[in-house]
């Protein structure tokens, strides 16, 4: 499950860049977030945890 | 809970986030790697102590919960000596970036090489002055834009490792923000190695660099740094060459670069001059 602290999201776009699956997006809101829909599609590799210059987005494995 | 999130609630002061750096800024990743290579080492929060001077890195120290000094621009690395002295049993980390090591500090650098002091300089090299508006430094690539060079800057830059090198530092050490694992290894490896370690870390600064520069976002500028960096194992099978080839096209080693045990660490050998003095030999 993809944990996203949204307070320190600068919407840089660094994790939907690097998302190998493709289902992160910035919202309107300049914040990342996983695309409405695509949650089942997420394989929690961790690519965007790794990259975030933020400490904004975390893989929470379960 | 990720391990991620374990090390920032365990490493990071409660309160301080979201940092001041810009959106896209790699500072944080490689704040985030040496947080990992201290959680690698199993090192204790209170065994290490991170100074830093001024510019945008220099920030990471207001960020870190260990025995940490914000203090003057390029004179971070004779405040650590001075710590490291007084208790060489501290693991002395100080993270600078490309003008406050090479420009302002540049005369510390090489006497702190030259000494061989047991720390660690991490280098943030963002090629440019971010925190002040994007002027050149030493290590702005020639021909790239500048707020102090509109019409392109003609400066060759420095390599720093192969200043560090020269200047007497006996470890070397090079990685992106795009390789996060070699960054982690290489800084971990430096922490460990007895004297003084220089580790390049090559980041982007979207804001004053990549704008400028029309380099794109910061992750297009994440994705230069995958592509031109070259693992040392690869670099090293190349033929004179090949490797001539590849830094013409901008390519650069990552990894350790070079190490060496042969010199004597600098406390070690203040310790052998005090008990000299206390008539002990």
């Amino acid at each position: 499950m993809l944990k996203f602290v949204s307070k320190r999201c600068k919407g840089c776009g660094i994790c939907v860049n690097f998302c190998p699956k493709k289902v992160l997006e910035i919202t309107e809101l300049e914040k990342s977030a996983i695309i409405k829909g695509k949650e089942d599609e997420c394989i929690e590799c961790g690519q965007c945890e790794m990259r975030c210059p933020d400490y904004a987005i975390f893989v929470d494995k379960e | 809970m990720s391990v991620m999130e374990d090390l920032v609630e365990k490493y990071f002061r409660p309160g301080r986030l979201p940092h001041i750096w810009c959106p896209g800024c790699g500072n944080g990743i490689i704040t985030g790697a040496i947080v990992k290579a201290i959680d690698k080492l199993q090192l204790d929060k209170d065994e290490v102590a991170i100074i830093s001077g001024i510019g945008c890195s220099s920030r990471s120290t207001g960020y870190l919960d260990f025995n940490t000094a914000n203090t003057l621009h390029g004179r971070a690395l004779p405040i650590a000596t001075g710590l490291k002295m007084a208790n060489p049993k501290l693991k002395v980390i100080v993270p600078s970036g490309d003008g406050d090591a090479t420009a302002i500090g540049g005369n510390h650098l090489i006497h702190a090489a030259r000494r061989n002091v047991d720390m660690t300089l991490v280098v943030y090299n963002n090629s440019i002055y971010g925190m002040t508006g994007g002027q050149y430094s030493p290590m702005t690539p020639k021909g790239s834009k500048a707020s102090t060079a509109p019409y392109l800057t003609i400066e060759p830059s420095f390599n720093l490792l192969e200043l560090a090198k020269a200047a007497g530092a006996t470890y070397i050490a090079r990685a992106t923000t795009f390789h996060v694992p070699t960054m982690v290894d290489v800084i971990a490896k430096g922490i460990q190695h007895k004297g003084f370690s220089v580790i390049e870390c090559v980041t982007a600064c979207p804001i004053n660099f990549g704008r400028q520069n029309k380099a794109g976002s910061a992750a297009k500028m994440i994705e230069w740094q995958r592509d031109h960096a070259v693992m040392m194992g690869a670099w090293t099978r190349m033929t004179d060459e090949q490797r001539a080839e590849a830094k013409a096209a901008g390519k650069f080693p990552i990894g350790v670069l070079f190490e060496t045990n042969d010199v004597q660490e600098y406390t070690e050998a203040y310790d052998e001059i005090i008990k000299r003095a206390q008539g002990g030999k």
